[in-house]
Order: C-alpha cells, then structure tokens, then sequence
C-alpha cells in the first residue's frame, strides 16, 4: 500500500502489450533481423567468393589435362631419311627436323583424302596448320632410337597444333578466324571430318604433369614435369635448414633463454620477420646470395634458401607453441631423476612435442610452396625448364623454375592456350597443397595429446 | 683436393676421435661406466665437436677470405688501360676469373697441357682457340693483361687451397689429439658438450636476427649506391615515373610518388572489399552462428587465406579483369581500358583479405569478457544493441590493429598487383585506370636484362627499403594498439 496517487489527468499511463509490440520495439527487432542479415550476407559473399574461385580454376584449368592427338600411319621415306642408304646412325642424325615435316604433312593429307572430306586444302603443306611442331622432332628421335624403322609406315600418335586442340575445347571460335593469322576455317571443316573418321582425338595428357615447358609457340607440348621438380629440390632446401634450424631456435628461446636484450631483440626480429612483405626476401636473396656471394642464378638451391629465410619463422612460431603446450611436470620429473636441462629437452620434451612441430613444418612447407614473389627475382622466370635435372647437384645448381613460376610464366605468355595451361597448373599445385594440408590435419589429429 | 674431400677426410678424423674419446675414458675407468662423471659417448661427442668447430671454422674463415684477398693483389696487376670505357675493374675482374675457370676446365678436359697454361709468353689466339675447342665460354678477346692476371689467379688459387688443406688437416689432428688427450674419468665432458649445444641452439636462434641484418644491408648499401647516381629528392618528390630503356642512366624520371599512390589506392580498395566482409563475418561467427554453423563456415573462410597469391593473381587477370570489361568496358560504360586496373588487383587482393581480416577480428571479438555482454542484456539491449555499442567499442582498438595489419599486407603484396594492376604508373583517381605499385616495379626492374650498376636497376632497393620501412612501420604500429588493447582485460 502507497500513499502516492495516481497521476491525474493529463498524463496517460504508458500502455504496452506483451503481445502486440509497439512501434519502437518493432524497429528494434527490425535492426537486430538486419543486423542479423549482414552478418549472414557477409559469411555468404565469403563462402561464394570462394566457390567461384574454385569453380574458375576447375572450369578452366580442367582442359589442360587433355590434349588433341593425331593418329596416322606415317611412310618413313628412305629417299628422304637416309639417302645413301647406308642406315648409318651419323647420316641418319645429319636429317633434321625439317626433313620429317613434309612426310608428316604427307601422311595427314593421305587421311584427309581417305576420309573423303571436301575441302580446298589439297597440298601436304596446307596440312602444317594442324600439325605441331614438336610432332617432327617426336619422329625424329623415334628414328633415330630405331633406325630399322626407315621404310616401313609406323602408326604415329602427335599432338595436333595449339589451336586444333583449342577448336576442339571452345577456345578457338569460328567467328573469331578472320583476326587469327594461324589457321582457317577450311582448316576446322578438315579437323571436324577428321575427328568423325577417328584420326584426330582428344584423350588425357599426362605429358602436362610431367613433361618439360617448351617455347612460347607450342603451348600444345609444355608440362609442368620439370618445374615440379624445380619444386622438389627447393622444399628438400627448405625442409633440410629450416626445420632443424627452427627447431633449435625454438628449443633455445623457450626453454634456455634468460630475459635479457638479447632474447628479447631475437624476439622482436622473429615477429618483424613474419610480417616483412616476401618480396623483400627475394631483394636479400639477389643481394645477398646472387651479387655477393655468387650463387647461379636461377637455381633451387637459392630459391630454398630464400624460402627457408621465409618459413623460418612460420616454423618458430608453431614450434615454440607445440613446446609450451609440454606440461613443466614433464620436464621436473626428468630433472628430478637426474638428468640435465639439455637432457630433459632433448629426451622428453621434443619427442612429445614433435607431432606438433612436424605439423607446423608441415604447413610451412605448404606455404613456401605456392610462394612466387621472390623467386621472380633470382631469376626462376623467363626461363623455359625443358631438361629435367640429373643428379642432386645439378638439381640444385642447375637453372630450373618451379611450379608457381611457372604458372606465372605462362599466364606471361601472349597464346591464350597458355592461359588454360596456367588453370591447370594451379589445379596440380592446388592438389598438392591440400594433400600436405591434410597431412598435417588428420598429424594433429592422431598424434596431439592433451594433457 | 676439393672443399668437398677435405670435408670428409675432417669428419673422418672426428669420427675416428670419436671411438678414441670413448674408449680412453672408458679405460681410465677400467672399463666400468658407472666411475665415469658423463655417459661414455659424451666423451666421444667433446672430441668430435672439438675436432670440427675448428677445422671446418678455419675452412670457412679462409673460404670467404681467400676471393677477398687474391682479388686485392690481382686487381694491381691489371693496367688502367685494360679497362675500356663504360666497364670498370669489376667486369674486368669477372673476365679474369671466367678466363682462369676456362683454363681450368680446359686442363681437365686435357685440351691444354699445363704448361702451356703456365706459360707466360704463350700465344694468346692459340690458347682462345684452344679454349673455344674445349668447350670453355671465353669472353670476346683474351688480351695479354688479362691472361696473365688468370694465370696468376691460377697460381695462387692452387697454392692458397693447398695451404688451407694443409692448415685444415692439421688443426683436425691436433684438436683431436689434444681432445683425446682430456678424456679420462674426472673430465666434465657432458657439460662440456652441452655447452656446446646452447652454443649451437644461440647461433639457430640467431638466424633471424642475420636475416634482418642482411635485409637492412643489401637494402641500405644498395639504396646508397642508386642515390649516388640520382638525386634523392627527384626520387621522393617527382610526380613521373618513366624509366629509360636504353639502360644509360641520365634520362630516366624515377619518381616513387605515382608508385606510391597505385599501392594506396589498390589497398584502399582491397580494404573496403576485405574490412565489411570480414568484420561483419567475424560478428557472425562469434556472436550468432551455432557451433555448427561455425564449424562449418570457419573453416571454408580460411581456406581463402591457404591459397597461394598467383592463383589471385590468375584469378584477377583471367576472371575478374574480363568481368569488370564486360560492365565497365568500352562495350558497356566506357570507363575501363582494358582488363587489368585498380579495381581488378583491389578484389581479388580484398578477396584474399577476408579471411585475414575474420580470423583476427573474431579473436578480438571473444576476447570481449563475457560479463559485459550479460551487462547489456540486462539492461534490456537486444544482441545487436550490445554487438555494436558494447562489444565494437570495447573490441575497436583491436580491430583498428587487425585492419591495419591488413593493410600492411595489402601494400606488401606482390603477385596479384604483377599480374592484375598494370604496368603504367600513372596519377589518377579513375578505380578503372591501369596503375602500378611499389612492390609490381620492383619485379619489373629486377627482372631484366638490365645490368645491375644502372640506376635503373637500382631504384628497385629504394623501393624496396621504403616498402620495407612502410611495412614494418604499419605492422609494429598494430601490433602496438592490439597489445596495449589485450592488457585491458587480462
């Protein structure tokens, strides 16, 4: 009970339903179902952004793995090959590409003819537009490896030119001939009737994963074999110094270090480091590796010395974190029977640790891996890799490129059939990514303990 | 005998003093481990390491010094008359060294005899024939200087690595020796060799701070040399930038302004495509989504940031790129040139940014102690009220820290802007002109045939430095504000 009255008159007592919302509140419950909506629009952009991209790789990357081929039975014309007769291996070489073209082009007109295909190009020579030009120093080389074959018709598979092979995946359009100096449409009529007949055919390629590059006018024949390679021998760099070096660099700093300026500046150097832009490490790496101490440019090994420079602390960071997640009780237990710091380290704590500092090397692998900034500048650019290394040494030293330098260099080139090339590649760089990826997943998941 | 045998015969020796090292303290303890002060092959290890830190130390004080100094006393012996205009003793220097490896190569080859090599009075287009027939690169003419300088460079190289295998070998044998020589059952050697260790485990953690040394040096030395041959004030100041080609310093306009804008510029758009997504996406996540939802969505932001740079920078130039064309392009609305602009390298780079952003902030986010949230809502806010004036503020500072962390990538980044910017700098403020940035000039001018004394070639380390510094700058700055932010609730 109150002696307070209730407001007389005028003012009207504030009236609200618990069940018919007032206008205020219906404004709020509007912005927070808005505020809501953003949130889910933003997840939304993300999650899209994303499935286009992986949709754009795949959608344009998926050709590369398929190639046009010409199958024909190619007449090895002694009169042209080996004109004295002799099958002596030295006369034989002395015939160079050149010499096979027009019996390939013979070869092709001759299907061209039995297929009965209506068409003005009556000449071997008209056939030159379709053939590759890799497809001469194929036969060549099959000749020279087997000299008996002169004579004889063998049944040959080789790449059809660039653009056949564009025709047949879309990328090369009718409409758009008129402004391509390399072929015609009466060129397209004779591949339509020669892909009825089943001499032209598009099959799986596996030459583009493990063939060489080759120059910018045969995008038909270049691979990413070579460069993969290149990769290789640069992550066994990387995985060789900057796994034990960032290993012992974590050891010291979480477990020996005392605070002091030093430690502390190390620290600071650590973290600097993770931030600085990585083309800045392939200027140290031209500076530093190239100019002053005179390494070969363009070699793996610079590059896993670049790379190594850059995961260091990517590594560190991940390894220091395994050690600290170790329980101090480990390491009390250990120097309670005895043993010394450095024994307690190296005994217990790294061994529990390792599945974590594997997992960390792991995805700095990963990283460096897809890394190109830097190897633009020492010099793994610009280079065609056609010779696949022999040996370890000259995998190292020798000029190579690598898997991201080379997608980089073929999207570079002029010829739009190097564009699907570079989707490929990314395809193949992108699955090794995700293997590693999950390597180091289901690492952690298996192996990390908690304690 | 090559660097690499002599690394071998040292390890052997180690390996050797080794069981030595073991066996001898074993003995001084008559055989029974349990009176000696360390485990046996602790014994074995402080010979090993005693032999080799300073054998291979030596090895690797001489290796560097020895160019160093044989350079020194060849650089006298060549007139100043040998070095022609436009080429300085350097090149002439290279050209001795080449012309020495080729003789080198050519005796090996057994195209040369040695003494004819030796021979100082030998003809010289005879030996450049020879040497041609050997296979050998020879430079453009062996003039009667510069063989002489080779011959001499042969002489005291051979003789220099003589000696320093000499050296070597026995530094390895006294050392071991003399490390055999401690082990008895007394001698601390398990400190020793710790000692050892800690050693080893300081010079790995010093790495890092060699890296920043080289960084910082190889920047500086450099960027002085390029002030040296254009003034520094035409560099920061000038509003063009138009490099000549001719590779002859003089008439190049190297002005870093231009540059400097396109970076800004693509940041900026990279960041309002990055900054909403992400920030909106980390709200989301940490404050609505269920563990579910999170679960899933998480993750597949992420996978955004695992991908490699080039793939953005395909993606710019083959998907984005031709898709603004198709808006903004001359068949469309006619402000777009061609596929490559601001706008191509800003979204893909602000696509590669979202889940930087995210992660960061959503850290940020659920750092925010719970009891304020609860505050809120007993006052009667609704979750959205709270999010933005309870949780934001409280969260801002570490948001300003990530966005600006962000940023610092954004300038930093190199392949998306390679491959989707432009090559053209120019001073614009059309989001649909092709421009270029800081870190795409420094590709393309050391990327060239150019040779590395012109100053063309050069202005790439000043770019380089003032990257760096800008980077750096940016980075020390967030991670600053997020520290002194995280302070406030721990």
């Amino acid at each position: 009970m109150t002696d307070a009255s209730l407001p007389k008159g005028g003012a009207k007592p504030h009236l609200s339903s618990l069940t018919e919302p007032d206008a205020r509140t219906k404004s709020r419950n509007a912005a927070e179902k808005r505020f809501r909506a953003y949130g889910v629009i933003a997840i939304g952009t993300g999650i899209l952004c994303l499935l286009v991209l992986l949709f754009a790789i795949i959608s344009n990357g998926i050709g590369a793995f398929q190639q046009t081929f010409i199958e024909v039975p190619v007449y090895l014309d002694p009169a042209k090959l080996d004109k004295k007769g002799e099958r002596n291996i030295e006369d034989i070489k002395k015939v160079s590409t050149f010499g096979y073209n027009p019996l390939i082009q013979k070869a092709v007109l001759e299907q061209v003819e039995k297929a009965g295909i209506d068409t003005p190009l009556t000449k071997p020579k008209d056939m030159k537009a379709m053939i590759s030009a890799s497809a001469a120093g194929q036969i060549r080389s099959m000749v020279i490896e087997n000299p008996d074959l002169i004579g004889e018709t063998v049944d040959v598979r080789f790449l059809a030119s660039s653009r056949v092979d564009g025709y047949l995946k879309d990328r090369v359009k009718r409409e758009h001939l008129a402004r391509d100096k390399n072929i015609d449409a009466e060129h397209l009529d004779v591949v339509d009737g020669l892909l009825e007949a089943g001499v032209v055919k598009k099959t799986f390629n596996p030459a583009f994963i493990f063939g060489a590059d080759a120059s910018e006018s045969r995008a038909e024949q270049a691979g990413l074999g070579v460069s993969m390679i290149g990769s290789f021998f640069m992550m066994l760099v990387v995985l060789f110094l900057a796994l034990p070096i960032g290993v012992a660099a974590s050891i010291y700093l979480e477990e020996f270090a005392p605070k002091n300026r030093f430690t502390d500046l190390i620290e600071v150097n650590i973290s600097n480091l993770a931030a600085v832009p990585s083309i800045v490490f392939g200027i140290l790496g031209l500076a530093v590796f190239i100019q002053f101490i005179h390494l070969p440019q363009s070699a793996p090994l610079v590059g896993g010395l670049v790379l190594t420079l850059m995961t260091l602390p990517t590594i560190i960071i991940s390894t220091r974190a395994s050690l600290k997640s170790v329980p101090p009780s480990i390491r009390d237990a250990a120097l309670g029977v005895g043993a010394s710091k450095m024994q307690s380290v190296f005994h217990h704590v790294l061994p529990l640790a390792a599945p974590g500092i594997l997992t960390g090397t792991i995805i700095g692998l990963a990283q460096a891996l897809g890394e190109t900034a830097p190897l633009l500048l020492i010099g793994m650019v610009g280079y065609i890799a056609s010779n696949a290394p022999d040996g370890i040494a000259s995998g190292l030293l020798d000029p190579n490129s690598a898997m991201p330098a080379q997608i980089y260099e073929w999207a570079k080139r002029a010829d739009p059939a190097y564009y699907e090339r570079a989707w490929g590649g990314i395809i193949i760089l992108l699955v090794f990514l995700v293997t590693m990826n999950t390597v180091a997943v289901i690492l952690r998941r298996r192996f990390e303990r908690r304690w | 005998m090559s660097v690499f045998w002599l690394c071998i015969i040292v390890l052997a020796i180690a390996v050797v003093g080794f069981v030595f090292g073991r066996q001898r303290a074993l003995a001084s303890a008559g055989g029974n481990s349990g009176y000696l002060h360390s485990l046996p092959n602790y014994y074995g290890w402080n010979v090993f390491m005693k032999v080799i830190v300073p054998a291979f130390g030596l090895m690797a004080i001489w290796l560097i010094a020895q160019p160093l100094v044989i350079q020194n006393s060849i650089s006298g012996m060549i007139p100043e008359s040998e070095i022609k205009e436009g080429s300085n003793i350097g090149l002439v220097m290279a050209d001795v060294r080449r012309t020495a490896e080729g003789l080198d190569n050519a005796v090996a080859a057994g195209a040369i005899d040695e003494e004819m090599v030796q021979n100082a009075r030998a003809d010289i287009t005879d030996i450049t024939a020879r040497l041609k027939d050997a296979g050998q690169v020879v430079t453009s003419t062996i003039t009667r200087p510069i063989l002489r300088a080779a011959q001499a460079y042969r002489s005291m190289t051979s003789s220099a690595n003589l000696i320093m295998t000499i050296l070597v070998l026995a530094v390895a044998l006294i050392a071991a020796l003399v490390a055999s020589l401690q082990s008895n059952k007394a001698y601390r050697a398990r400190n020793v060799v710790e000692q050892g260790i800690l050693a080893l485990l300081i010079a790995a953690a010093s790495v890092a701070i060699l890296t920043t040394i080289g960084i910082v040096l190889s920047l500086i030395f450099n960027t002085v040399e390029f002030f040296k041959l254009y003034p520094a004030i035409d560099f920061f100041a000038l509003l063009e930038w138009a490099p000549s080609f001719s590779g002859r310093g003089g008439s190049s306009a190297l002005g870093i302004l231009p540059l400097l804008w396109g970076t800004i510029y693509i940041s900026i758009v990279a960041l309002l495509v990055a900054v909403p997504i992400g920030l909106f996406a980390a709200i989301y996540l940490s404050e609505y989504a269920t563990p579910r939802v999170r679960g899933i969505a998480k993750p597949m932001l992420e996978i955004l940031a695992g991908i490699p740079t080039i793939v953005y920078g395909l993606f710019a130039l083959l998907t984005i790129g031709p898709m603004l064309v198709s808006v903004f392009g001359q068949d469309g609305l006619g402000w777009m040139g061609g596929g490559r602009s601001v706008m191509t390298a800003g979204i893909a780079m602000g696509i590669m940014l979202i889940p930087f952003v995210s992660s960061l902030s959503d850290d940020i986010i659920n750092a925010v102690p719970q009891s304020m949230r609860d505050g809120s809502y007993g006052l009667g806010a609704t979750q959205s009220e709270t999010i933005r004036q309870v949780v934001l503020p409280a969260a801002l500072p570490g948001i300003v820290g990530a966005i600006l962390l962000a940023a610092s990538r954004a300038i930093g980044e190199t392949m998306i802007v390679v491959m989707g910017a432009g090559a053209a700098a120019r001073l614009s403020l059309n989001p649909f002109d092709a421009m270029t940035t800081v870190t795409a000039k420094i590709v393309s001018q050391l990327t060239g045939d150019s040779d590395f004394a012109s100053p063309e070639a050069l202005v790439a380390f000043a770019l380089g430095i003032t990257l760096f510094v800008l980077t750096l700058g940016l980075n020390v700055f967030a991670l600053y504000i997020v520290r002194k932010y995280r302070e406030q609730y721990e």
